[in-house]
């Protein structure tokens, strides 16, 4: 058979494409143009140091890069002002289009899908783990090192490994409540933190064809979670949709070939699967919620890159409607960019929110990574929304992360402990 | 055509980050200091092994855990010229191909050398000769585009010998 003709993944088109060919062999590896390269307020000082070495004088296109100061800010310390100053000055001086002060910025994962950055058949490298958010428009994108994103800057191009692919079936129907977090931490419960290591993940099947893009988002958001290079969907209906108001629909869509060999395929039955909480200290702990409801807990976040959208502020609002957080905890309800914060505004959940007793804050990653807006102390515990649960990754070594979706998070912080909606509603 | 000659330290399975350099030394990026703190939670005669021997043997998932680029560069440093593993975490073989070590991942290779063997590399042509027992490894040659990042001591000096041609 001619290469040519060969069966290919979304992740084998996308890189032949970028690198002029027609046909690329898993495991090769090609130098290829890159769409979008992406960095944030503590990745990118050091990518700068390295691109200045390069002595290429400009970012090789200034509509192409993306500068996002997210991570510690609205500053939290001097530092993270020095680190955000470099980012701004870098900008400034290379005349970077896309570069988000504070007051425009968003968290950068949700921020660039909403603003048609990112397009379906697009390559794209971050120096941010998370860049793989972006599978959910049938892009192929990955977060990487430093270097590499200096050089991204610098020439526009980037070495990549073509990746095997694992599917993922899913079928049968949701319970009430169950969205896209439940089904991936379910998912990296099954396979486990490395189950997927270098491979690009392609969700698909029935229930995944009537999963909103919100959803979509926060599954291809935990790939990496599972070890996962790319965390694909395929473009359908609901993706061309979002789209409509973000482009010109001049965008290139791929879709992986039936015959195609995937290094492995999980039928998973939806219907049976439950809210899902992943105990500390990996992801990959996925427990069904109502079998952790006696646990007490100190604090609830909802927002991040993960579960910081309508979607998710909706869930949330439909629980703490006209209910008040338990006065033992501190809810932080943070809307992940500035136009969801908009959106949560004009359909009243924000003033449920505060109603209701909890904290709203401008858009930060914040309190996700420990840096600020909700930093544990020694020996606290809280539910968030958000993607990792590793030891001390929201405060103290002696703080434990456990991680859920909207809903579950949202009765939590009324009961003062784990808990499912039922219980509050 | 680069050819390494040198004897093997041989390693176990999941050589992590963190056993490679240390968290508490990573404010530095200075080269000799990241080096002298090499392996130091895994093996504390490295220090003298290296003198003598400079390719390291390893086996499944060989620099799993964090993305830190300070570990293949304490590894560059040591002087160490290579890493034969039967298989590598994705970012530390991003980052060491990045920096300019040659990473190599034969699962034949790795079984069957033992440590202080003598090895020959060629990484043109994709042969590991261990010449201490006179056998031969076919690996699958790096791409030629790998090769050349690795000539030109990484991928920054890389990008610039081609930007200026
Ligand atoms: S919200 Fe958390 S996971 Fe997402 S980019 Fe920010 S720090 Fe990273």
């Amino acid at each position: 058979m001619n290469d040519k003709n060969k069966p290919q993944t979304i992740a084998q088109k996308i890189l032949a494409y970028h690198c002029g060919k027609d046909y690329t062999s898993e495991g090769e590896i090609v130098n290829a143009d890159v769409d979008i390269v992406l960095g944030n307020d503590i990745t990118l000082p050091i990518a700068i140091e390295e691109f200045d070495k390069i002595g290429a004088g400009r970012v090789f296109d200034e509509e192409k890069v993306v500068v996002v100061p997210d991570h510690f800010a609205p500053n939290k310390d001097i530092k993270s002002a020095q680190q955000c100053k470099l980012l701004r000055e870098f900008a400034r001086k290379q005349d970077i289009k896309n570069y988000f002060e504070v007051g425009k910025m968003g968290i950068e994962h949700a921020l660039l899908p909403e603003l048609g950055l990112v397009l379906p058949g697009n390559l794209v490298v971050g120096a941010d783990s998370h860049t793989c958010t972006y599978g959910a428009l049938g892009a192929a994108s990955t977060g990487v090192g430093s270097t590499d994103v200096a050089v991204a800057m610098a020439t526009g191009k980037l070495w990549f490994m073509v990746p095997k692919t694992i599917k993922f079936i899913y079928s049968g129907s949701l319970k009430k409540w169950i969205t896209g977090k439940d089904l991936i931490l379910y998912t990296i419960g099954l396979i486990g933190v490395d189950g997927a290591l270098y491979k690009s993940m392609e969700f698909s099947g029935p229930v995944v064809s009537k999963l909103s893009m919100d959803s979509r988002f926060t599954i291809s958001n935990m790939a990496i979670e599972a070890g996962g290079k790319f965390g694909i969907f395929e473009v359908d209906g609901i993706t061309e949709e979002f789209l409509k108001s973000r482009s010109d629909g001049s965008y290139k869509i791929f879709k992986s070939d039936p015959d195609v060999d995937y290094e492995k395929t999980y039928n998973i039955d939806c219907s049976d699967i439950e809210l899902q909480v992943a105990a500390p200290h990996l992801p990959s702990n996925a427990r069904n919620a109502k079998d952790l409801t006696g646990i007490s807990i100190d604090q609830v976040v909802i927002g991040s890159c993960t579960n910081g959208r309508v979607e998710d502020l909706r869930i949330a609002a439909e629980i703490l409607n006209g209910r008040e957080v338990d006065r033992n905890l501190r809810t932080i309800i943070i809307p992940a960019t500035q136009n969801i914060y908009l959106e949560a505004l004009k359909k009243g959940y924000i003033e449920i929110f505060i109603n209701s007793g909890c904290a709203v804050s401008t858009p930060t990653c914040g309190p996700c990574l420990g840096g600020h807006m909700g930093v544990l102390a020694e020996g606290e515990r809280a539910v968030s929304t958000t993607n990792r649960n590793f030891v001390g990754r929201m405060g103290h070594p002696k703080s434990e992360v456990y991680l859920s979706g909207p809903s579950v998070a949202a009765a939590s912080a009324v009961a003062g402990r784990i808990a499912t909606p039922e219980e509050v509603i | 055509m680069i050819i390494i000659r040198e004897r093997a330290i041989k390693y176990g399975n999941n050589v992590d980050t963190d056993v490679i350099i240390p968290a508490r030394y990573l404010n530095t990026t200075e080269d000799r200091e990241l080096a002298s703190h090499c392996f130091e939670g895994l093996d504390k005669d490295f220090k003298e092994k290296v003198k003598e021997r400079k390719i390291i043997v390893a086996g499944h998932n060989f620099g799993c855990g964090s993305s830190r680029e300070h570990a293949p560069l304490s590894i560059k440093a040591s002087g160490i010229k290579a890493v034969i593993a039967v298989s590598f975490a994705r970012i530390f073989f991003r980052n060491a191909i990045n920096i300019g070590l040659p990473v190599i991942a034969s699962s034949q290779a790795s079984s069957f050398i033992q440590d202080g063997d003598e090895l020959e590399i060629d990484l043109s042509s994709g042969k590991i000769k261990d010449i201490t027992k006179d056998k031969i490894f076919d690996v699958k040659p790096l791409p030629e585009f790998i090769q050349g990042i690795i000539r030109s001591g990484g991928y920054i000096n890389f990008t610039k010998e081609n930007i200026k041609r």
